[in-house]
């Protein structure tokens, strides 16, 4: 017997509270049939005895006190899932709406994943070539990892999505296995047509799956999107072994839903109004990034982030960088040079690079030469400071030689087309003839074996 | 009638109207039995903090309580092996569940099938105290562990079992106590977490923690049973100096806390240390170590647990007489845990919304380490090396702050420096240990009197070079005087050649203190010499054109480790060149 439970008891934003309700379980999804026909779903999220708070992804507008009923579905959020969903466009709760019609679920998952056992985890090894110098020599993405991007809005953080998809090669996977999962979260319609019609022009459509949770879509329903993107990640990595990209796009959208969310709900909010579980809600998401045991396929993430203000110090960004395994940070001084991608190599890091390349990787150099070319840039900054104040004449003759590097660096190495696809040597070559311009004496991170086979300068 | 679940918001589950549990007990919630904790009560509710997913638990599904206190399982087969914040063994529960870990596991956490080789040395008629030992065991190659009296038990053997090979649960040992009520004891005992074990006194800690890191040793040591502080914001490399520490340190037992903290790194922790051989005893770093992991997206209760499971290990291995250095990455991510559960309770935020009692559960956990004399009648150490994530890598914010003001070394870690890719980007302006006193006298005695005097000598240089580095930001490098440009000179080597450390090099990964001593005295002695050219008015670009500078940066690479003799070729190299300048 099914009971429909009438009216609800009170509404909050986005929450109903509802009173009476037995034999409801946490975290359960629950339908609301509204009196105009129209169905909405929710989620237990707190229960006290026999009163009941959901929260509904569509929105309260239109709920009354007395024109709900609402049944319980005995289980919690789940994703229908079927080998089929490549290629498919969705919405943010996992809905098709590029009406081809429903998916006929092989299986369903409950999207909020369960943790990967750290015993089971293969330690990520191989390297992703981006053909992008800056990321394949500095940062460099291994398959398996999470690497986010921290960019701000008006920089061109998309564009550099869309390269790194259409360039990224993956030792061993070819058009079968590799894929692409894509979740827009609170993003423009410009913007998700942008990457639409990116992903057709490359070729790829019918290796994506596509998650659009637009910023005219409702804000709870945000909170789902990355859940049903990853569960369906998972899904096709672990149970098909296919190698498996996932962009998400924009989280300080998704930790902004989920604030709004959690002030409705009353809850004590930590720093800047995010509540305070806001970083175990985000790993619980990052962390599902990853390759096991006993399966050929893997999750890789790039989550695309703006910054409020530029600022890598807002909570977003900071606790995203203490979960991820590396960064890559745009520069909007750099941008406004007309330097593209505007990376800002010197925040930008890639935690597992140091087991992915050097020999039988990349190259045996890779490691010293990344080393040398962080520090001298690094030096670079010093000199730059100094002569903002002391003006560029006046300074040593090493400084003006860091000075001369840095321009160079800049120009000739961050700076690349977008249509432009480097090989990995041919990074590494462009490294080397910078480095050359500077006195080997100045290279003191580098082996000198390495200094007499590669150091071109006199 | 059997006490029900009344509501559920998180990991925090309340029982109504229940007089049946006590704070801290450890209790089974649901049909699934998922373990959780008893935090709060009052005449009307019971709180419970759950240490797994409470999705799907339902109003009305039992609560069962276990009259006991959360606690672990102290016995053979803690080394090697991986648990996670409760102690439950991660390998046995893939093993059950496959790679994602399921709900309500009840694997027991030691293998309790395995066969230890134990050997008896209690007799009948022995009167045992707590915490003295009644039989060995080898648990690994290079560890004896030793079965120990519980620490509030004590009386006389009244029968023994011969040597020989017994399982975990296996009775070897009976005692009568005072009252005349019999215990029999096995290979395993439990232990609260949140009780410190029992010491017979604690001492002052005066033998230093070698690591090899050399501007740890050398500049800010941390003593054996000592406590110390690595903050630093993401990406200025914290987890790379908890695996440098615990590979190369000289502590006999590792304790390695993943708390909060990457999948993949514990993966990479895993796979590192069981390939890594201890050049010490040639065996596997794994021999040695413990492992508990509790990633990011585990839940967050046994996130808090897993700070009071490391200690409480430690302490039962430091009970045997060992050194133990726990290292738990990251501390924020456990006073996190806190804040959470405390939101979760509504409880009145200070700080951040961080709770009011997070000074004193953090003064509660460092004071948990220490040098002692332990009740089986040796001594024994924890040493506690605690990474802190400030948020914003702002290092006034509450948990740093506060971690500050109980610990004793404060390594902090540096964005400028990890920019730069300089490694450990441990400042040396910020940081501090205020061991010296205490181990200086061990120093004097194992490296003589140089050592303390090498020491202060390049910290004059660096602080000299501070100072020197606020001129040179405002009008360059060029205009100082040749003997302060010398010290920049030179202050570089040191920070170059001596600070910076390289992880992934072979000889450069762990360096004796023999060899950072010999370091520091050939780079005084550069100075010294330069000095007399200085002083004569002769150029420093003429000491620069002979390429010392460089010569002396590169000692770390090119003098071995095992061939500490070629020190003396560098210093008469030096006299030589410095020499053919003033003639």
């Amino acid at each position: 017997m099914i009971i429909e439970y009438v009216g609800v008891k009170e509404i909050n934003g986005s929450l109903v509270v509802m009173d009476g309700v037995k034999g409801v379980s946490y975290e359960e999804i629950v339908d609301i049939r509204l009196d105009n026909g129209t169905v909405r779903q929710g989620r237990v999220v707190q229960i006290e005895g026999e009163r009941v708070v959901i929260q509904v992804f569509e929105g309260t507008r239109d709920i009354s006190l007395d024109n709900t009923s609402t049944r319980l579905t005995g289980h919690p959020m789940e994703m229908p899932l079927s080998p089929e969903i490549v290629g498919r466009i969705l919405d943010g709760a996992g809905r098709p709406i590029d009406g081809l019609g429903d998916i006929y679920p092989v299986t369903k998952r409950n999207i909020n994943g369960t943790a990967i056992n750290p015993v089971s985890r293969i330690y990520p090894r191989n390297y992703i070539n981006t053909g992008i110098s800056s990321i394949d020599t500095l940062s460099t993405l291994i398959r398996g990892q999470k690497l986010p991007i921290f960019s701000g809005s008006g920089m061109k953080h998309n564009e550099l999505a869309v390269q790194i998809v259409r360039q990224a090669q993956i030792q061993g996977a070819d058009e079968h296995n590799f894929g692409i999962v894509f979740a827009a979260m609170g993003v423009k319609n410009d913007v998700a047509d942008y990457f639409r019609k990116s992903f057709e022009e490359a070729g790829v459509m019918q290796r994506v799956v596509m998650f659009l949770n637009l910023s005219n879509d409702p804000i709870i329903e945000r909170t789902l999107t990355p859940r049903c993107a990853l569960t369906t990640a998972e899904y096709l990595a672990f149970e098909l072994n296919m190698h498996i990209l996932v962009i998400m796009t924009d989280m300080t959208s998704y930790a902004e839903a989920l604030r709004e969310f959690s002030s409705s709900k009353g809850e004590i909010p930590g720093r800047k109004g995010y509540p305070g579980y806001l970083y175990s809600d985000l790993a619980s998401m990052y962390e599902r990034a990853g390759m096991i045991k006993g399966s050929e396929g893997s999750v890789t993430q790039i989550p695309i982030l703006t910054m409020p203000n530029d600022d890598i110090t807002h909570p977003v960004p900071d606790l995203t960088g203490y979960i991820t395994e590396g960064q890559i940070v745009l520069d909007r001084g750099l941008q406004a040079q007309g330097i593209y991608p505007p990376v800002n190599v010197l925040p930008s890091l890639s935690r597992l690079m140091k087991d992915g390349i050097g020999e039988g990787f990349t190259r045996a150099d890779h490691s010293d030469l990344a080393n040398q070319l962080f520090a001298s840039y690094a030096k670079v900054i010093d000199a730059r400071s100094l002569a903002s104040v002391i003006g560029e004449e006046e300074l040593s003759d090493t400084d003006k030689k860091y000075i001369e590097f840095g321009r160079m660096f800049e120009g000739s190495f961050v700076n690349q087309g977008f249509e432009e696809n480097r090989s990995i040597d041919q990074s590494l070559d462009l490294g080397w003839k910078l480095l050359s311009t500077l006195p080997r004496s100045e290279l003191d991170r580098i082996d000198d074996e390495l200094l007499d086979k590669y150091y071109q300068g006199d | 009638m059997a006490d029900v679940i009344y509501g559920i918001n998180g990991p925090v589950v309340t029982v109504k109207d229940t007089t049946e549990f006590s704070m801290m007990e450890m209790v089974y919630v649901g049909r699934e039995r998922l373990i959780g904790e008893v935090i709060g009560i009052t005449s009307d509710y019971t709180t419970i903090q759950c240490y797994e997913e409470t999705t799907g638990l339902k109003p009305g599904d039992p609560v069962e309580g276990t009259h006991t206190q959360m606690n672990l399982m102290l016995g053979p087969g803690i080394l090697d092996n991986i648990f996670d914040g409760i102690e439950r063994p991660l390998a046995e529960i893939e093993k059950e569940a496959g790679a994602f870990i399921n709900r309500g596991s009840t694997v027991s956490s030691l293998d309790t099938e395995k066969e230890w080789d134990v050997t008896v040395t209690a007799k009948v008629g022995d009167t045992l105290n707590g915490g003295e030992v009644y039989a060995t065991l080898p648990e690994t190659q290079i560890i004896t562990h030793k079965l120990m009296v519980p620490p509030l038990i004590s009386g006389e053997v009244t029968e023994v079992k011969p040597d020989g090979k017994y399982t975990l649960n296996d009775v070897i040992v009976k005692l009568k106590d005072k009252f005349g009520t019999v215990h029999e004891l096995t290979l395993c005992q439990r232990w609260p977490i949140r009780t410190p074990r029992p010491v017979a006194q604690r001492l002052t800690p005066t033998v230093p923690l070698i690591t090899g890191q050399r501007v740890i040793d050398t500049l800010f040591p941390v003593s054996k049973g000592g406590t110390a502080a690595i903050p630093g914001g993401f990406g200025t490399g914290k987890t790379m100096t908890q695996h440098q520490l615990a590979k190369w340190c000289d502590a006999d037992i590792i304790v390695y806390v993943g708390c909060g903290e990457r999948g993949n790194e514990m993966s990479q922790v895993l796979q590192e240390f069981s390939e890594l051989i201890d050049p010490k005893s040639g065996r596997p770093m794994t021999d040695r170590t413990t492992l508990i992991a509790n990633t990011s997206n585990m839940p967050v209760a046994a996130r808090e647990a897993s700070i009071y499971t490391g200690i409480t290990l430690a302490e039962y291995y430091r009970d045997m007489g060992y050194d133990v250095a726990i290292m738990a990455d990251s501390t924020s991510r456990w006073a996190e845990a806190l804040r959470e559960i405390s939101g979760r309770l509504e409880e009145m935020p200070a700080e951040e919304g961080f709770p009011a009692y997070l000074p004193s559960r953090l003064s509660e956990f460092y004071e948990r380490a220490g040098r002692a004399d332990v009740l089986s009648g040796t001594q024994g150490s924890v040493t506690i090396i605690g990474a802190v994530s400030p948020q914003g890598s702002d290092f006034s914010e509450p948990v740093t702050q506060n971690t500050k003001r109980f610990t004793r070394c404060f390594w902090a870690l540096d964005k400028s420096l990890a920019y730069a890719r300089h490694y450990p980007a441990i400042n040396w302006n910020d940081s501090y240990s205020e061991y010296f006193t205490e181990l200086d006298a061990w120093y004097n005695e194992n490296y003589g009197r140089e050592f303390v005097e090498y020491r202060s000598g390049i910290s004059a240089l660096l602080q000299e070079e501070n100072r020197l580095m606020e001129i040179v930001k405002l009008i360059g490098s060029d205009v100082l005087p040749d003997d302060q440009k010398l010290i920049i000179e030179i202050a570089k080597i040191v920070r170059v050649g001596f600070l910076q450390q390289n992880a992934f090099h072979k000889d450069d990964t762990y360096v004796p203190l023999e060899k950072q001593k010999l370091m520091m005295k050939t780079i005084l002695h550069l100075y010294e010499r330069s000095k007399s050219v200085v002083a004569e008015n002769i150029p420093i670009s003429r000491i620069r054109d002979t390429g010392l500078f460089e010569k002396i940066t590169k000692i770390k690479y090119d003098i071995p480790n095992d061939r500490l003799e070629m020190f003396d070729d560098y210093i008469s190299d030096i006299d030589e060149k410095i020499n053919g300048i003033l003639s």
